[in-house]
């Protein structure tokens, strides 16, 4: 077990260099001039070609590349070219946002999308089915900024019940109460994925539900509930296991575009802004532990997998 | 009164538009220290009966259109799902067919064998692994200590088969419904399986129902027959009054058969034609396409149930007639 996670540890750095050359190489690749943008529209082309060598992208990428690459190995993610802060403070700053989101979520879909899926599958062909179901497809297709638009404006705007954008920290000003800026774009983001597992839930369980070892289950005189949640719902979190890595692929970048639609101040958003100034820097940092952490998450759910079904051997 | 007397069953299975009768006009009984043996081609009824007696089938697929099942005097059939459950895997449990499949691969073998049991009787913890012990080695699991740990795909299909049996043995059911023990075991551990089950009757007197379709089998464990053509019960009778006097023509077929034993291909060949499809409307004795004694009465009219002799059924317009 120990050696195991040792070992897909290890086999990170290889993926980790290899997707950090395909950034580089990609985000070079993006037309426009950092130093033109930092400058403004009213710089002279000499300025330009000033600043280009004094942020040393003036030298052939696999140099800057190198360069870059000494400085991550040792921990430092480089210069921010528009904060002029280092990389990783600046991504430390919108973290707290980032993660407090993702944790809370994480929590309306294990909250909505595990019952409602038991539920929708224990009543599966009943009218609770078919409008879990309905409600389920319905949230699963319609987009995530237009969720967050329309929640804005009935809850923000309309109802007036809950703050329309931003987020001050909770580190700095110290009130949990902030909490409530992160509720609608947290739902925003959750409803999508929660309705895909509310639906792979219900499939997996309505999968297990088939198999030969619930009926001995009822052979032996359980009752309903504890044959659906100890023998089918128990089973179908092996498949649902496995799609939390997808969920996670999904949340990255819906998060983008709901950190965008209201205005946090988080990892997300910095990423758009940082693209539109060319940062180039700051780009590499956050995709590269964007990277990290779905790797991470792989070896969560693998992890998980493991411990879930007793025929997995982790070697 | 029997154990268990089965009362005119008739089950239908939903078909593309209608309910079909797949199950008609079945009556039998065992009681206590006896084998009943259900005996039958490959989907002529034989799992729907166990399952309606169990109380597993699926509502929305098969139902119980007609009949009484007696356990110990009261209707089954007339209880409701809460009191039905109190009788499921205590008063009477079920071997299924597929021991591969029939233990759930998330939980170790040990928990499994007293699940039942947990939920029928109150016990300590320490009491619960004590039974779970007792049972496993009631079967012959070899190292049945570290066994008790294992989860099933850690045990061989034997093993399962075993494991099932220890499972259903756990509240000492006065019922034991056992649907083709042995079907999916190779000939040597079939053997060692049925062995078992007989040694444990023995030994707790338990009422057992043994479904197969190979009549070698029934001949070496049961006390009773019943023979099932589609869905009726064409011939019953004691074990011994059967071999010594068939009065069907498909019991005779079955019994040409019973050197090919394992194998159903073979087995098929024995009885010259196919078992007829559900959609397939027959009238009169539903044997007769197949049958090489037929004759046009056959074709029309449903023969009637005749007692011949003590404990002898037959359905056949010419029971004691024949040459078989
Ligand atoms: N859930 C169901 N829905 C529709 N038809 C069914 C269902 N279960 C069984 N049947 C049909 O009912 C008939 C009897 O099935 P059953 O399982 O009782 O056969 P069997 O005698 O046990 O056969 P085998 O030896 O193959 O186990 C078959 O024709 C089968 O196709
Ligand atoms: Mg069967």
């Amino acid at each position: 077990m120990l050696s195991y996670f040792i070992k897909r540890v290890l086999a990170f750095i290889p993926t980790l260099i290899a997707a950090s050359m395909l950034i580089f190489l990609f985000i070079h690749l993006i037309p426009g001039d950092p130093a033109a943008v930092l400058l403004g529209d009213t710089a002279t082309p000499e300025d330009i070609a000033a600043l280009t060598r004094e942020l040393g992208l003036d030298e052939p990428i696999w140099r800057q590349y190198i360069h870059w690459f000494g400085g991550v190995i040792q921990g430092d993610l480089g210069q921010s070219l528009f904060f002029k802060t280092p990389v990783l403070s600046v991504i430390a700053d919108g973290a707290e946002t980032s993660l407090l989101l993702a944790l809370m979520t994480m929590t309306w879909i294990v909250i909505f999308g595990v019952p409602i899926g038991i539920l929708s599958a224990t009543h599966h062909g009943t009218w609770i089915d078919q409008l879990t179901s309905g409600f389920a497809i319905f949230f699963a297709s319609i987009p995530t900024f237009w969720l967050g638009l329309y929640l804005i404006l009935f809850f923000a705007v309309g109802l007036g019940w809950f703050p329309s954008s931003g987020f001050p920290s909770i580190s700095d000003d110290g009130g949990w109460r902030n909490l409530r800026y992160l509720l609608l774009p947290s739902l925003t983001l959750a409803a999508p994925n929660a309705a895909l597992i509310i639906r792979l839930v219900r499939s997996s369980m309505l999968d297990v539900a088939k198999e030969d070892h619930v009926r001995t289950a009822k052979a032996k005189g359980l009752s309903p509930a504890k044959i659906a949640i100890k023998h089918v719902f128990r089973n179908a979190l092996i498949a649902v296991a496995a799609a939390f890595g997808f969920t996670f692929a999904a949340l990255i970048s819906e998060a983008v575009v709901t950190e965008t639609v209201f205005s946090l101040p988080g990892v997300g958003r910095l990423v758009v802004q940082s693209i539109l100034r060319r940062d180039y820097p700051v780009i590499q940092g956050v995709i590269l532990i964007i990277v990290l952490l779905y790797l991470s998450i792989n070896l969560i759910v693998d992890l998980a997998y493991g411990w879930l079904d007793p025929r997995v051997s982790l070697q | 009164m029997a154990l268990l007397e089965v009362e005119n069953l008739e089950i239908a299975v939903a078909g593309q538009s209608e309910w079909l009768p797949v199950v008609e006009d079945c009556s039998f009984s065992v009681d206590n220290n006896q084998t009943l043996g259900i005996v039958g081609e490959s989907g002529c009824g034989k799992s729907l009966t166990a399952m309606a007696i169990m109380g597993l089938l699926e509502q929305s697929q098969v139902n119980i259109t007609n009949g009484k099942i007696w356990l110990d005097g009261e209707n089954l059939l007339d209880m409701s799902a809460g009191d039905r459950r109190r009788i499921m895997g205590d008063t009477m449990s079920m071997i299924f067919q597929e021991p591969m499949t029939s233990l759930n691969p998330v939980y170790r073998i040990g928990d499994q064998i007293v699940e039942a049991l947990r939920q029928h009787r109150k016990m300590t913890s320490a009491e619960y692994r004590t039974r779970a012990l007792q049972l496993l080695e009631m079967v012959n699991i070899p190292d049945f200590q570290q066994r008790i740990n294992s989860y099933p795909h850690q045990l061989s299909g034997g093993q399962r088969q075993r494991v099932m049996i220890a499972m259903a043995l756990s509240c000492d059911p006065k019922l034991l419904i056992a649907d083709e023990p042995t079907t999916a075991l190779d000939v040597t551990v079939q053997n060692e399986v049925l062995e078992l089950m007989l040694d444990l009757q023995r030994r707790t007197g338990t009422a057992i129902i043994l479904i197969s379709h190979d009549m070698g089998v029934i001949a070496q464990t049961c006390d009773e027959v019943a023979v099932m053509y589609r869905g009726r019960i064409i011939e019953s009778s004691t074990t011994a009054g059967l071999f010594a006097n068939v009065l069907h023509p498909y019991t005779r077929g079955l019994l040409n058969s019973i050197p090919a034993i394992d194998s159903e291909t073979e087995w098929l060949d024995a009885i010259p034609g196919r078992v007829p499809m559900l959609e397939e409307k027959l009238s009169g004795c539903a044997f007769h396409p197949r049958c090489s004694y037929s004759q046009p009465k056959c074709a029309d009219t449903l023969p009637a149930a005749l007692s011949i002799g003590e404990s002898h059924l037959v359905r056949c317009h010419f029971a004691g007639e024949l040459e078989l």
